[in-house]
Formats: structure tokens, sequence, C-alpha cells
């Protein structure tokens, strides 16, 4: 059975400047699956799931256009870019939890959303940790500073940020790139733990990662997506001779 | 060989003229500490210590003389917490500006204005105080113009660019991941400054705040020019009344002073002096605290 459609993208082509980085991408992110994008470097795919939450409305002489729909409305056009991003979470490919205590980056999101009673943030905190699958490693020590804690804990602990202020969707790009393997472990179980609940796209540059967690895969090249299939599919059987070449290492 | 012993002679001559301009900083700070302690500290002696320092009755002059210098440490205070309370909120808010918001044209006018104000010499500062400040505040706030508010809106100017420049650098210094997380969460640009951008650059604005305590506590000119530097009683100090701190007492008895009298504002200096030293130390906490983090 397939599961609702969360996300569409509509013929999005995205420039820097002169440079285009996406070329015309139509794609249909389920609900309650992972779906992985690959490719090489500069194939685009960070930069797609950057359009995702509009974070590229940071970076200058971004130029977008074709839709993106989450839940049928138009982000770039019917929505306001913070909604957006408390609707559609991210994590960020090297660890960047706030230079506060555990508790205090957890916090953050909801106080940022107007909750101000301890007791509610109290239990989003444990809640959002539980999720993270951490709260029994940091529950003794909210109030240290995350800053000391190893950088595998750093990237969950941005996690259970990301999940703080209860998001549908949740980004990961490439979260796992500056982690050792049994933290990366860690995160890819989750993740899948977690599926049920959320729509998770997640940018790798690992070809097993994407194996191991994902539903459906993306292979971007040049800013184009090549293939998009069910990734069983697109790792057993590839349709396309690029995608099959990538993913038998032959590049990338 | 010849050579051989020609290059280690220069490098020995070098190392040792890089030693001795080293040295000269450090000498400078030694033959000042050394000046004032040796001269202050009998003084302060033979004034007695609590007598000097925890009481208010300033008369050099009078029969039986007295030394106290409370009431110009408390003016020092006064006119330096005046200063923060101006300057501070001013400065960061403009560092903020500069640093996040700022268009590249408004840049290239306010930062040389900045810099500009770094420049410009105290005893102008006091002038413009003199001119424009003081009949400001008689005029609209009340008294004769010579008080704390006019030295405090003076040294908050004066202290505007040590403010602005460190807090600038250290928000620009706070990584853009910072940012990319809090936006990341649906913060608005002005939540993601002041919770997180800010809070990540304390100790650059800390820092800011304390060099700015440090100018402000040891300006003389500026502040005799606007002041009214009347000892004032411990009871009659207010906002709107003169004051006299501890550089315009030294500044304006030295020309008259001798004997004790002369020796009780080098004590004086040396009170000032204790001051800064406070001053660095914390700047030095401030610094080892952070790099630890």
């Amino acid at each position: 059975m397939e599961n609702k459609e969360k996300m569409k993208i509509e013929n999005i082509n995205l420039y820097y400047g002169e440079f285009q980085a996406l070329k015309n991408i139509n794609m249909n992110i389920n609900e309650n699956e992972i779906t992985a994008f690959i490719g090489p470097s500069g194939c685009g795919k960070s930069t797609l799931l950057k359009s995702l939450n509009r974070m590229n409305d940071l970076v200058e002489g971004v130029k977008i256009d074709g839709k993106i729909l989450l839940d049928d409305v138009d982000i770039y056009k019917d929505m306001d870019a913070t909604v957006l991003r408390k609707r559609v979470g991210m994590v960020f490919q090297k660890p960047n939890p706030f230079p506060m205590s555990i508790y205090d980056n957890v916090a953050y999101g909801p106080r940022t959303h107007g909750i101000k009673q301890k007791s509610r943030l109290d239990e989003i905190v444990e809640q959002s940790l539980r999720s993270a699958a951490m709260w029994d490693e940091v529950k003794d020590r909210l109030k240290k500073s995350a800053l000391g804690m190893s950088g595998g804990q750093q990237q969950r602990l941005c996690i259970a940020r990301a999940f703080s202020v209860n998001p549908e969707v949740i980004l990961l790009d490439e979260p796992t790139s500056a982690l050792d393997p049994i933290s990366t472990m860690k995160i890819e179980d989750l993740l899948v733990e977690i599926k049920d609940n959320y729509t998770i796209i997640i940018v790798t540059h690992n070809m097993q990662q994407a194996t191991r967690v994902s539903d459906k895969t993306a292979f971007f090249l040049h800013g184009e997506v090549v293939e998009f299939n069910e990734t069983e599919k697109l790792f057993s059987l590839p349709k396309n001779k690029k995608t099959e070449d990538y993913i038998t290492g032959r590049f990338g | 060989m010849e050579s051989i012993k020609k290059s280690k002679f220069n490098d020995t001559v070098m190392q040792s003229v890089f030693f001795m301009s080293a040295f000269v900083s450090v000498l400078a700070v030694i033959a000042i500490s050394l000046f004032l302690f040796l001269r202050g500290i009998p003084a302060i002696a033979e004034i007695g210590f609590m007598d000097f320092v925890f009481s208010e009755k300033w008369g050099p002059v009078n029969t039986p003389a007295s030394y106290g210098i409370l009431s110009m440490i408390v003016g020092s205070i006064y006119v330096t917490a005046g200063a923060i309370v101006i300057g501070v909120p001013v400065g960061l808010m403009c560092a903020v500006f500069l640093a996040e918001f700022c268009p590249e044209g408004i840049y290239k006018i306010v930062k040389p204005a900045v810099n500009l104000l770094a420049g410009i010499p105290s005893i102008i500062y006091g002038f413009f105080g003199m001119q424009i400040v003081v009949p400001f505040v008689r005029d609209n706030v009340g008294g004769n113009g010579y008080s704390i508010l006019s030295a405090s809106i003076i040294l908050g100017i004066m202290i505007l660019p040590t403010i602005i420049s460190i807090s600038e650098s250290s928000i620009r210094a706070v990584p853009e991941s910072y940012k990319e997380g809090s936006f990341g969460l649906g913060a608005t640009k002005e939540e993601t400054i002041f919770k997180v951008v800010v809070p990540a650059a304390k100790s650059g604005v800390l820092t800011a705040i304390i060099l700015g305590i440090g100018r402000a506590v040891g300006e003389t000119m500026a502040v005799v020019m606007v002041a009214g530097n009347a000892v004032m009683p411990l009871d009659k100090i207010a906002l709107l009344k003169p004051i006299r701190t501890l550089t315009t007492n030294i500044v304006t008895e030295m020309s008259y002073a001798s004997g004790l009298h002369e020796s009780s504002l080098i004590a004086t200096g040396v009170v000032l002096f204790v001051f800064i030293v406070i001053l660095n130390a914390s700047l030095s906490l401030i610094k080892f605290r952070s790099s630890r983090n």
C-alpha cells in the first residue's frame, strides 16, 4: 500500500546567480517513509533538501522557480518561512548544538514558539530526548553545556532539538558524515524507529546507509534526478546506466 | 666560517633588540607602579587607610586638613555606571546592526564614523559636553547642567567605539551553523540574534563592556569639563548634581598642591590604579573561562 504524499516537488529549477544547481526536479515524498538522496558532491542533493524548508532563502543570489507543496500548500507562496521550518525540521551535516545547556538546547525551539510554562517545557525536553534515545544518557546532566558532549551525542541532541517543535517532516543533511561508526549506527537505528511518526528525507554520501535505512532513493547527477525508485529496486536493478555506474562505484 | 659567525652575531643582536623592545612596556608598567606606590602608600599610611578611603571629608587646605576620597570613589562609580547604562545598549544594538542587518552602503558610512569617534581627543568631547550637553541638561532636565548625568552622557558616547568594535567582531565570529540551527527550528532573525547569536558572543561583549568601564573610569579631561567637580557629601550626591571623580580630583588640584596634599593626590591615583587592575583581572578571568569552553 502506498503512503500518502506529504511533499510534492514540481518543476523545480534553482539558480545560484548564473549557475543552475537544480534542473526541472519532480518528485513526491511519501509520509512515514524515509527517502534518501544520493549522488556525488555538487549534484544538487543538498540544495534540493535545503529548498524543502527554505533554508536557501538565507543564501544570497538564489533564484528558484517551480513549486514545492507541503500537504498541498505552496511553501514558497502561501506559507511563512518560520511556520514552514517549524513543520519541516532540519538536522545539519556538522552537529551544531547551541553553546548552551543540553536542556536549553532542546527547550529553545518550544520557547521560541511561545511555550513558557516550566512544567510543559520539562515535558517536551524529556519527550524529545527520549525520542532521540538519549534521555538516560543525559538526564543527570541536563544543565551541563551541550558542547561538552561527543560528536555523536551532539548530533543526537540536534535530532532531539528538531523533535522539540513537533515537526512533520525531518530533513537530514549527511547527518552522520562527521561521526564514528557506532554513533552512525545509533542514528540509523533511531531513524528507522521513528519513521512511523514522521516523514524523513536524508541526504547521504554513503550508499550503504541509503540501503540500510531508506524506503525510496533518488539518485542525483549534475542537478538532475537521474532515477527515483524504491531503494531495493534502485540498488538491485537500476534502470539507468549512470545510476548503475554510480552505485557500483565506477565514479563518484 | 666568517659569515656563519657574523650571522650568528646578527641573530644575537636582533634577539636582544626584540627582547629589549618587549621589555620597554614591562619596564614602563613597573616604573609607573613603583612611582605610584612609593609616593602614594606613605601618604595613605600617614592619613590612615580608613580616613583616606572611607571618609567623605576632603579638605586638604583646611586646618586640620582632611583627606577622605570616598565621595570621589562613589563619584567615579556613578559616572562610570551611567556611561555603561547609556553606552552599552546603544553600542550593542549598533554592533548587532553592523554585523547582521547593515546594507553595505550604510556600513561604509557608519563604520568609519565609529572609528572616527574613537579618534576624537577627549578635550573635544569635553568641549562638546560643555557647550551642548550641559546646557541641554540644564534646560530640559534640570539642575545647572554640570552633573553626573552630563558626565555619563559624554562618557557613554566616548565608550561607544570600544563597545561597538569589539562586540561587532565577536558577533561576526559566531559560527553560521548556530544561526542555521535556530532558523531551522522556525525562529525569526530577531529571535536568532538575541537568543543565540548575542549569547554566543557573550565573552566578547563582556570584554567590550569591561574595556569600556576602563576607559570611562580613567577619563579625565572630558569629565572635568562637564561634571562640575564639587566634592559632594555622600547624601547629597544626585544625578543632576555636580560630582568629583578620582581622576578629576587629581587634575583639579595638582597644579597648586604640595606636601601631603600632593601625595594624597598621588594616593588617589593609587586607588584608581587598583580599580584598573581589578578590571584587567576580570578581563583575564573572562578570557580564561571562554577559552576553557
